[in-house]
């Protein structure tokens, strides 16, 4: 049990659920939140115990499952990236009227800098929004010791804990010191019959017991339980440092910080603290990876005295990750960069891999719809295939989130676009398509869908996809026309064929869905490689 | 004792083999580490590195400050290069001399050779052909790794230990190519350059 486990910080958050007793995990795919699930699907434990552990179909499915565990009084880990916490928002904001009966940890992995994603949110807004607790680890062991701690945490409050961590902790490996295992919980259910049924007359009662919370809630950070004040002689400056931020300060401080330093990894903020902060020192820097939630907390709308500095500031970067170096300017410390970049190091960008059907199905649809110049527009979606934007390609027209490639070319057919076709892959088709699908059925928009089917969530390292094997059968069953559903074969020597199905289809004026289907390469070898 | 190295490499070549190998070598010696990975959309042949810190004291940030890193070790030598911001006075480059070449701008073999010339702390070995030698191309990252012994302060003994752990389940045959590799590289870099 001593002995130290090498673990990304992901799968420090899945070690120390599966230690926590949980019954289940839910969630699905994405960077850099995949490694959680995926570990715990490979434990013997989670095998032995029959811990739920098969992907969800989106983040609304993942979290509204883990609630109903809850409900049943057993503890559920949940995960996503943040975007994915947007399509969970409605049972996220409601899951904190509810409160739970068996612990429930919601994992929201941040993704500043966009290494692979569409926006930068910050999810500590999330969980202010649904004022329940945040966990903020600055370690691999503190998301160990965050997740264990969350799930007693939510279990006493009754509220689901939100545990927030980003790109470059979740994909970081380092020692991990395990701690005693729990047993799952058994079947139990609420006290109180209202308690899950949010009609408006139980859901004022339940508010006002969340609204009550708040003062528990906040009790616990003054505590400084994952708060830690570390006073300094120097009062010019103080530091309030949240989660990863912590290590960027104390990389230039080796010896020790001469300001006082609050690193923040449990919210509610706590008080005290920064109001002993702001009274005893010149300027307060505040250290925060994505958004400055913190700083304009601290600093109020008008900021007045200009006390409180940061990235809302000036003195950081407003956008992106933040590093050694960006801590180090901005407390004016010098970074010794010895050697420049050569001029011939060129940009290496992820490109679709070759021999992939995604290549093949572009180089289908670029010949097809060549003859129609600005009278088509095609609408990406979310998945490797989003790489078709790049050239050689330079296949695609928009890409705005999961589903949206369906239901934006719906909205571009309603605005008079001649040729609106949609490219998505399946995962993220069942993922968000089938509702926008429903929707051009609806109104037989004009519009041409794209199903590239690889039987895989590939980006995020080929994840089972449960629409595999069902996408006609659903599109059918959505009221598309049966012989509007092509299916096909993407391969060089398909080319031709292909070319003419997406012109027929094209020139059919209501909802097509041509499916062309080939295996992920890299799944297909791994599952060669595994029977070996 | 501390050593920051930067792995890099394209997607898919294999530096993350490196990474888990040194970081169970120094772990086993009761060492602290963190190492920072690349998962997602760049694995898909675009460029990629590990951040590689080790020390026998407490680690703070997983990344390397610009300016400190001891060793890059590359599989490629334009990924190599990239780097170079990140290294030391006392820092030196090990790297494949063998281009992977999958955008249509890469530099000219000449250009990029005169910008790796003009570095001067370096080790640069076609760690291709020695894995071929060795016994297949898919091990080039272990020879690589082996060219590296001499500034990584590591016991020997602890970095083959660890290829031993993390190769196991692919069989006996795997594990002797793998530890054949590493001793390869060793061998190399020993004999032409003394750091």
């Amino acid at each position: 049990m001593n002995s130290k486990l090498l673990l990304l910080a992901d799968e420090a958050v899945a070690q120390a659920a599966l230690d926590a007793g949980i019954s289940g995990v839910y969630a699905y795919p994405g960077t850099p939140s995949t490694e959680i699930t995926e570990y715990i699907q490979s434990s013997d434990k989670a095998q032995r115990e029959n811990i739920h552990r098969n992907w969800s179909a989106n983040e609304k499915t993942a979290m509204e499952a883990a609630m109903g565990m809850a409900f049943a009084g057993k503890r559920a880990l949940v995960c996503m990236k943040h975007v994915g916490v947007n399509v969970a928002a409605d049972p996220l904001m409601n899951s904190s009227i509810s409160g739970v009966v068996g612990g429930l940890v919601f994992v929201a992995a941040d993704d500043p800098s966009m290494h692979s994603s569409q926006n930068e949110q910050d999810s500590r807004f999330y969980g202010r929004f649904a004022m329940i607790p945040v966990l903020e680890p600055s370690s691999q062991q503190e998301a160990y010791d965050m997740t264990y701690y969350g799930f007693e945490l939510s279990e006493k409050l009754g509220f689901p804990v939100m545990l927030r961590i980003t790109t470059r902790l979740a994909h970081s490996r380092s020692g991990v010191v395990r701690r005693e295992e729990r047993a799952q919980n058994k079947l139990r259910f609420s006290d109180d019959p209202r308690q899950f049924v949010l009609l408006p007359v139980n859901a004022r009662q339940r508010y006002k017991k969340l609204l009550a919370a708040q003062q528990d809630m906040q009790a616990l950070s003054e505590a400084l339980s994952f708060n830690a004040f570390s006073p300094g002689k120097d009062l010019s400056k103080g530091v309030v440092a949240c989660g990863i931020a912590y290590n960027y300060l104390m990389e230039n401080f080796p010896e020790g910080c001469p300001f006082p330093v609050l690193k923040v990894g449990q919210y509610p903020l706590p008080k005290t603290a920064i109001a002993h902060l702001l009274e005893n020192c010149g300027e307060v820097v505040v250290l925060e990876e994505g958004s400055p939630l913190v700083e304009e907390m601290i600093a109020g709308l008008l900021n007045q005295g200009s006390k409180v500095t940061g990235r809302l500031s000036g003195l950081l970067p407003r956008d992106g990750e933040l590093n050694p170096d960006i801590v180090a300017a901005a407390f004016g410390l010098k970074t010794t960069k010895l050697f420049e970049k050569p001029e011939v190091v060129m940009p290496r960008p992820p490109a679709l891999c070759q021999g992939c059907g995604h290549r093949d199905m572009y180089d289908a649809l670029n010949a097809a719809i060549a003859e129609y110049g600005e009278r088509v527009k095609v609408f990406g979606d979310i998945g490797c295939y989003t790489l078709g934007y790049l050239p050689p390609f330079k296949a695609l027209h928009a890409c705005l989130d999961m589903g949206a490639s369906i239901t934006m070319a719906k909205g571009a057919a309603d605005a008079g676009l001649e040729y609106a076709v949609a490219v998505i892959g399946d995962s993220t088709f069942t993922h968000s398509g089938m509702t926008s699908l429903l929707d051009a059925v609806y109104e037989n928009s004009p519009i041409t869908v794209i199903i590239s089917d690889n039987e895989v969530a590939a980006m995020t390292g080929g994840q089972d996809s449960p629409g595999t094997g069902r996408l006609e059968a659903i599109c059918a069953g959505l009221g598309v026309e049966p012989e509007h559903i092509r299916s096909l074969v993407p391969l060089k020597k398909n080319h031709d064929e292909m070319v003419q199905v997406i012109k027929e289809e094209m020139n059919y004026r209501g909802v097509s869905v041509i499916i062309p289907r080939r295996a992920c390469i890299h799944a297909l070898n791994r599952k060669k490689n595994s029977k070996q | 004792m501390k050593i920051d190295i930067i792995l890099a490499g394209v997607g898919g070549q294999g530096i993350l083999s490196i990474a888990a190998v040194i970081g169970e070598a120094a772990l086993s010696q009761g060492l602290f580490m963190k190492q920072s990975e690349v998962h997602g959309m760049s694995q898909r042949g675009g460029d990629v590195q590990s951040n590689l810190r080790i020390s026998d004291r407490v680690i703070y940030s997983d990344l390397i400050p610009a300016g400190k890193a001891d060793l890059v070790l590359a599989l490629e030598p334009m990924e190599a290069l990239r780097y170079l911001p990140y290294l030391s006075a006392e820092g030196w480059l090990v790297s494949n001399s063998v281009p992977y070449v999958n955008i249509p701008n890469y530099p000219e073999e000449d250009k990029l050779k005169e910008s790796i010339a003009r570095f001067q702390r370096k080790v640069i070995l076609d760690v291709d052909s020695i894995a071929r030698e060795a016994g297949s191309v898919r091990a080039a990252n272990m020879v690589l790794l082996g060219a590296a012994c001499p500034f990584l302060r590591l016991d020997y003994s602890g970095l083959q230990q660890a290829v031993r752990r993390i190769f196991e389940r692919k069989g006996e045959a795997v594990v002797e190519l793998n530890l054949n590799a590493l001793s390869m590289g060793k061998a190399l870099a020993e004999q032409e350059f003394k750091p």
